[in-house]
């Protein structure tokens, strides 16, 4: 048993908290200079440029690349054979939160569903915990953005539906979502499991870097295939026309029950925050 | 970028009448913000008959909830929002004398009619570009509802704020337009 003490969690979830919301990954600015050479657009041409230039700016001053520093999503992969001292888990990812939306000066977007009313800090955080083997804890901060979270679903097709009807529903996803979600975005998709598990797997599948394969070569294929088809689209950057509808589509698959075939659509905007620790 | 027009806040008609979709314009002057809360609020006020806590006639909201300013820094990261939560507000505004809205993603068509009808246009920011965009305010006091935090109603003074028209008086929507010619069936 190693003793792990939770407000060394903390520091690292206030610290993750401030990387993510200023520092945007290298593989989303490669992504961004790939879909520049490739792009026909004058217009987007444009705007990819002023994206790579707010993200210069945002790590150079320091401050937020959107201001909308999102909704802060916590994956923790917690050794077994940690053992945990000082108080509780969750609040002290919670508190990590809060420390870190105050002191780095992010947004506090989280507010009551009826009254609206904020809860000021930016708390709760959504936590989703797995245990894993070993005496580590893997800490991935996603902050989500709502612009491009409303534009997601989670839907119940039936088996008949297929691949085609997996295609189907999340290209007509991207179309509808026109130019809402700021696009250029990354299509997470969930298929397979429950309805919680394909919206779950869709969430992690935005975590993978921008520009990896898939492991699996008939996920990889089909990722390939949909990004083709989404890209003739047209929706562009920001929705004003053009070739870069959505920089990239992961997928994520597990079985499913043999009545069902979910299938969960996790769109995610160009500013695809994430930053991990172990401890 | 290409060139752009220079616009300065108050609008009047002949400003926007002379704006058509795919224009770039760079924005100097005063520019107030609100989203959805202060959105409900302003509203609200129209409704009931009452005044606005600023005066409406040919200026511009911004769709935006800023980061708060770090020490030293005059305004926060300031993307734009998503517009269409507030098209159920804006044709009311409009009808008061809105001239300019500044947001991205579509507007609904009782929005577009409004525009066309009284002479106003909707400008898309670039969404996701909070600090650049934030460079461009030069002043921001807060004018009415603080108790909204993020989503209170400010007056910035901005130079050389940098959008595009989306829609423009004639019923144009770069959406439909700039997309169309990108697509392939």
């Amino acid at each position: 048993m190693r003793e792990i003490d939770v407000r060394l969690i903390t520091e690292q979830v206030r610290d993750l908290c401030i990387q993510a919301n200023i520092d945007l990954g290298e593989d989303v600015l490669q992504a961004f200079d790939r879909a520049i050479e490739k792009e026909e657009s004058p217009v987007a041409v444009d705007i990819l440029k002023e994206l790579k230039e707010n993200a210069r700016i945002a790590k150079e001053e320091k401050v937020p690349i959107c201001q909308d520093t999102g909704f802060a999503v916590v994956f923790i992969e917690l050794g077994q054979d940690v053992h945990l001292v000082g108080g509780s888990l969750s609040e002290a990812i919670h508190e990590g939160v809060r420390r870190g939306y105050r002191e780095g000066y992010l947004r506090k977007s989280i507010c009551h569903p009826f009254t609206r009313t904020n809860s000021g800090d930016n708390t709760p955080a959504v936590i989703h915990t797995e245990l894993v083997p070993g005496d580590r804890i893997k800490i991935t901060l996603a902050p989500k953005g709502a612009g491009s979270e409303n534009m997601s679903r989670v839907v119940m097709l039936t088996p008949s539906d297929g691949v085609e009807g997996i295609k189907r529903f999340v290209i007509q996803r991207v179309k509808e979502s026109g130019s809402n979600p700021c696009p250029p975005t990354i299509v997470g998709v969930g298929i397979g499991g429950t309805m919680e598990q394909a919206a779950l797997l869709a969430k992690k599948s935005l975590l993978r870097p921008l520009g990896s394969k898939n492991p699996s070569s008939e996920l990889d294929q089909l990722e390939s295939e949909m990004l083709a088809e989404i890209n003739q689209l047209g929706i562009g950057p920001q929705g004003l026309g053009g070739r870069t509808t959505s920089l990239a589509v992961h997928v994520l698959m597990m079985p499913c029950h043999i009545a069902s075939l979910p299938l969960a659509v996790n769109i995610q905007c160009h500013v695809q925050r994430h930053k991990e620790t172990v401890i | 970028m290409g060139e752009s027009i220079r616009l300065k806040t108050p609008l009047s008609d002949k400003d926007v009448e002379k704006l058509r979709i795919g224009d770039r314009v760079l924005i100097s002057g005063v520019i107030y913000t609100g989203r959805d809360a202060a959105h409900k609020r302003l509203f609200d006020l129209v409704t009931q008959g009452k005044d606005l806590p600023f005066d409406i006639r040919g200026q511009m909201i911004y769709y935006v909830g800023p980061t708060p300013a770090k020490p030293g820094q005059i305004f926060g990261s300031a993307g734009p929002t998503t517009s269409y939560r507030m098209d159920a507000y804006a044709p009311s505004l409009i009808e008061r004398g809105l001239k300019g809205m500044i947001g991205k993603g579509m507007r609904s068509d009782a929005v577009k009619e409004a525009m066309k009808k009284h002479k106003a246009v909707y400008f898309a920011a670039t969404g996701g570009a909070g600090a650049l965009l934030a460079k461009k305010v030069k002043k921001a006091t807060v004018v009415a509802y603080e108790d909204l935090g993020t989503e209170a109603i400010r007056r910035l003074e901005v130079e050389d704020f940098p959008a595009i028209v989306v829609n423009d008086i004639q019923g144009n929507d770069l959406y439909v337009e700039g997309q169309k010619k990108y697509r392939r069936e």
